[in-house]
Formats: structure tokens, sequence, C-alpha cells
């Protein structure tokens, strides 16, 4: 006869399994591979959580340790691909199979694994992609997440990192999943509860805090004049004419030079109220001179930014906070909110092609996504009209009937023509594609397809892809602000002459900015140390950061 | 150490009555550019000092673009370039034509 509970009763024997080392729901971090072993079957679908920023590194180490002719042919289905634990499961062969989005740290590992035939790859994806296969086609069977702190019953605690907890748990404990938590400690009375005990089967007290990685904090010493100019026409050319409010910004050096021209340019240019006032952002510490000034309204974030809690709990007014002062991020929500209720993403990438093609892998790097293809995507299902929206799909489709016609998203890539080590930003071929035939992927992994993206800004000016109306114009307008790269050089001039006096490119002379004003003296922080002045004392930036 | 120069004609004269000016610094990744009112209104030179060899076709487009933009009529420029990248020297050559434009005083 067929059993309709078969996941319930197998849930149970698992549970039998892992209680016999347990003490109520608690594991001593010495029994971990052992519990491991009892709890985890060959082949099960495993989340184990690497997030964007923390990390279940004991949990992680404790997997990479069990035996392979126990535990083997895993599949690991998690956002972050960051510890080098994450990929020792793959050379010992407890795991075979990946799904993931981002693996900054270890993007050249991957690579070589991918070669070496030790990872079968499933997809790369963006965050939300990844999150919403949870629910459907990659649920796991076993979640090994991490939190600050839980309680003997299993609530925990996340703190300002909640990011993809939440999301994890929903889909692993209601789908008859087992959840295993890292908690730095167990304690009798929780801060607050974000993630209810009765979802929560195991915790492992590490008596260490989880590892999280500083990934936004920019330094605005390491900020180029280049920069500067290069932000001051994303400001004056396209957060000013189109009435920008609603954003998400990148985490490269040039969006936060916009960040730290506000106060400053913004200002002179009397845009504060007008433009950036409402932000799906991580806690940038280069934002904290436009907070201090008055530009920012309300800010959620995917996870938090480490030396910034303090700062946050004093500043409940733009964060979102919980009941005990310290910030609440998630960033299934918040990956939502860049996509459906953000006019612009702008960012940075490494390398664009002659119709707008971008992508941050290289043949040796595969650094995967994270949620830039989500953020810096057009929403088909977005019905709410803004401004700036209505503004670029009528610059899209000049002729469409106004009740009928689509808005669009700004969509905005920024950049030097000349990046890291002079590579330059423009290419006639990208390495996405020339991997995707190596590895015979059936999809380039592009960062932003073309027909997304809206603007490309640079030093030399603004290429608006809106207004173009082939596939020539399109090529010229991008020649056009790829400066002395090989592309640039390619240019037609008469054809990008004329695409400047139609306004679809247009250069700092056009837009009347002085060129003597792209000089770091504009930045509203110059240094780490000008960001906690500006704070208050209230950022407490980690000490990689501080010189002084 | 390379040396470049080039000769084009100016579309019209740089405004201002200032004789000269000079900004930048000669480092690496950065360039000096000393820029003189010395030629007729319709000429424009730009004498080249740098310390990276073999950029000449680079340093050509640089500075036919900057004529062409910026209109630098009866000025020389002289570069003393430390190996700065192209974006940067088109920066620098803007605002030296910027400083000069200012009256003198």
């Amino acid at each position: 006869m067929k059993s309709w509970n078969a996941q319930k009763t197998t849930l149970a024997e698992r549970l039998a399994d892992g209680r016999r080392y347990a003490s109520g729901k608690t594991i001593e971090v010495v029994d971990l591979p052992n519990f491991l072993e009892a709890v985890i079957r060959p082949a099960d679908r495993v989340c184990l959580e690497g997030d964007n920023q923390k990390q279940a590194d004991v949990l992680a180490a404790a997997l990479a340790d069990v035996d392979p002719a126990k535990i083997h042919d895993l599949h690991m289905v998690q956002s972050g691909v960051v510890l080098p634990e994450h990929l020792d499961v793959f050379e010992k062969g407890i795991a075979r199979r990946l799904d993931y989005s981002y693996s900054g740290p270890q993007a050249a590992r991957v690579a070589r694994l991918l070669f070496g035939g030790k990872i079968e790859l499933g997809a790369v994806h963006t965050y939300l992609e990844l999150f919403a296969r949870y629910f459907v086609d990659l649920t796991p069977n076993v979640a090994l997440i991490a939190a600050v702190c839980a309680d003997r019953d299993g609530n925990l605690y996340t703190g300002p990192n909640t990011e993809d907890t939440p999301t994890v748990v929903e889909a692993t404990t209601f789908k008859s999943g087992i959840v295993v938590a890292q908690v730095a400690e167990i304690v009798d009375r929780l801060p607050r509860v974000d993630i209810p005990g009765d979802q929560v089967h195991f915790v492992v007290e590490a008596k260490k805090p989880f590892y999280v990685e500083p990934l936004f904090t920019r330094d605005p010493a390491a900020i180029t004049e280049a920069q500067v100019l290069t932000a001051m026409l994303a400001i004056k050319g396209l957060y000013a004419p189109y009435g920008i409010r609603r954003l998400n910004h990148g985490i490269g050096f040039s969006t936060a030079a916009i960040e730290l021209l506000l106060p400053t340019y913004g200002e002179k240019l009397g845009l504060k109220g007008s433009v950036c006032t409402h932000w799906a952002l991580n806690p940038h510490p280069a934002l904290i001179p436009a907070i201090e000034s008055g530009w920012v309204e309300q800010i959620h974030s995917f996870g938090s930014e480490v030396g910034m809690d303090d700062y946050i709990r004093a500043r409940s007014d733009i964060y979102f906070t919980g009941p005990d002062g310290s910030l609440r991020s998630n960033r299934a929500f918040c990956q939502v909110a860049g996509l459906y209720a953000c006019d612009m993403f702008i960012g940075s990438t490494l390398q664009i092609d002659l119709q707008g093609n971008s992508s941050t892998v290289t043949t040796s790097r595969i650094a995967g996504f994270g949620g830039a293809p989500n953020m810096g995507s057009d929403a088909r299902g977005r019905r709410h009209p803004s401004a700036p929206w209505l503004q670029a799909g009528k610059e899209a489709d000049p002729d469409g009937p106004p009740p009928l016609r689509r808005g669009r998203k700004l969509v905005v890539q920024i950049g030097e023509t000349f990046g890291d080590k002079n590579v330059p930003l423009f290419v006639e071929k990208l390495d996405a594609l020339t991997l995707a035939e190596k590895l015979n992927l059936e999809l380039a992994p592009l960062m932003i397809y073309a027909d997304d993206v809206t603007h490309i800004v640079t030093e030399e000016g603004i290429a608006n892809l809106l207004l173009c109306r082939d596939k020539d114009e399109r090529e010229q307008a991008i020649r056009g602000v790829a400066g002395y790269t090989d592309v640039g050089r390619g240019r037609d001039g008469k054809m990008v002459r004329r695409l400047r006096e139609r306004g679809v490119i247009c250069r700092p002379e056009d837009l009347g900015i002085d060129p003597l004003d792209a000089d770091r003296s504009l930045l509203a922080a110059r240094s780490i140390k000008d960001l906690v002045r500006w704070s208050g004392g209230l950022y407490a930036p980690p000490s990689k950061f501080r010189n002084w | 150490m390379e040396t470049l120069s080039y000769r084009h004609k100016a579309q019209e004269r740089a405004a201002g009555s200032k004789s000269l000016a000079i900004i930048g610094v000669v480092a690496s990744g950065n360039l000096e550019v000393l820029v003189e009112r010395l030629l007729p209104d319709t000429e424009c030179q730009v004498d080249i000092n740098t310390a990276a060899e073999g950029f000449g076709a680079v340093w050509e487009a640089v500075v036919a673009d900057f004529v062409e933009r910026r209109s630098p009529g009866g000025l020389k420029l002289s570069i003393n370039d430390g190996g700065a990248r192209p974006d940067t020297v088109a920066l620098r050559l803007a605002q030296a034509v910027r400083l000069i434009e200012e009256e003198d005083r």
C-alpha cells in the first residue's frame, strides 16, 4: 500500500538516530561528525548555510570531516561557496553535485574543480532564483545553519545577519527535512526570536561567533578622481533628471563615490529630498555621511556589515530593527524589494561587450552572481507606476500608447574604462562565452543581459541605450563611452557625434560638469576615519580598515 | 623615456587671459601638465615626456579628442607623464584648459 507520509517517517528515524548524540536538542562539537553521519543519508540535498556574509563554519568543518564511505554523493544547494570546507566536501567525495549563487573568495578553486570533474554543476543562480527552487525542486533534506545564540528549546537569535536563514529553514523544516543550527552560545533568554524553536531540530554550541566577511566596506581613501568624475556624471545625468528616489547600489568603488558625493555635490545641485531617499541596500559605511546629512528616509538590508551594529541601533528611524534594537536583515525579502520596489540598480562589472551584455566571470574565476542579475533586471511582473519607471519606458518606446506602455527599470552599469591593473572594461567577446564553450554550458554565465541594461556610465560620459533604435546605434553608443580601450578607439567618429547631438551619449561638458571639480576633496569622507567621525564614533570599522 | 609631440588646428581660442597654469603631479600613474598661452589663436601643441614607451597611438587619440572637445586655441601644453592611464591624461588636459580659462588677477 502506498504511504503518503514516508518523509515524516524518515524524519522520525533520522531524529531518533541523531538523538543518540544529543542532550535535549544540544549536540557537542566533538560529536558533530558522528552526529552528521547519523542524520544525513547519501545523495541527500544539503544546504550548508553559506550566505553572502555569515558562514556556518563549524558545521562546514564537521561535514568535511565525515567518512565518505558512509556519506557520499551529496547535492549541495547553498547560496554561498565561500569557505575552503565548502569545496573540501567535493574533493573528498562527500558531495558530488552543486547548485549555488556566489563564490567570491573560492572562485578560482570552483573553476579548477569544475574543470577537474570533481563538481557536477547544476546551475549558477541569482539568490532569489535559488531560494525559489528551494520550494520547488531543490528542497533541502538537511539544513546546517548559523545563528548568534539559542535557548534550550531551539529558538534562535540570528542577530543583524539574519540573511538567508528564515528562507532556508522554511523550505527545509516544512518539507520534513532536518534543521541543525550552529550558535556561539546557548542562553536562558534570547534578545529576540528570529527562528521559532519548533522549526529547529538540533543546536550545536560552537562557543565562538560564526565567521562574517566584511564585504561592503569601501575605504574612501582608495577612490580615484576618475571615479569622482563618473559619480558626478551619474548624479547629474541620471539621478537628477529621472528623479531616482528608490534604488539599490552595487558594492564597488564607483557607487561608494556616489554615496560620498550626495552631501557635497548632490547638495550643491539641490537634490536633497528628491533623490536617494529609499534604499534596498546593505548597511554601507560609505552612506553614513548622506544619512547624517538627512538624505535618507529608510533602508532595508539583505545582510548587515561588520562594525555597523551600534550605528544602526542608534538610527532605527532609518534601518529595520527588532525589539532588541539590532538590525533585522532578510536576503529574500530585500531581493524582492530590489526587484519590484526600486526604480534603479547601479553597479560595476568586469566586462561589457558591444551590445551591453556584462559578466564578472573570467575563464579562471567563476565568481557566480549573487543578487546583481535580479537587481539588474527589469521586473516584468511590475504594475505600479513611478516617474522614473514611466520616463524610461517612454524613452524606450516613444510612440507606444501611454496607458499600455510598460515602464522600465533603470539598470545602470558604471565603471572606469580601464579597471584594476589597466584591464579594459569593454571587450569584443566576453570571457563568459569562452568559458561556456569550454565547459559545454547551455547558458553563458552573464551577470546582466544587454536587453536589461539601460545606461552605461564611464568617466567618458553616459550612454543611454534606451534611446538607441538599432543594433548599430547601440554598439556605437557603447564604443562612444569606452574611452581609449580598443573597443573605444574602434568607434565610428561621425556616428558617435550624431548620437551625442541626440543626447544618446552625454559627455561631462554636455552636463556642465567642471573637470576641476573632479577632485577627491569633493568626497564627504576621504578616509575610514572620516566615516567614524561622521557617525559620531558609532561606526567601529574592522581592524583591517584601521590605519591609525 | 619617450618624447612625443602633436600640433593641431584648433577651432577657437581658449578663453580667459591667464598666461600659464600647471596641474597634477609627476608620480606613478599620474602626470603634470604645464599649459602656456604661447601660440597663434588657431594652433594647439601638446609635447609629451612619458615614462611608458610604445603608447604613441593612444596618445595621438587622446590629444586629438582633447583638441576637438575643448578647443584649446593658442595653447602649448607640456606633459610630464608617470605612466598615467589615458582617462587620467584626458582629465588633466581638460583641467589644464579650465585653469588657464580663468581671468588673470
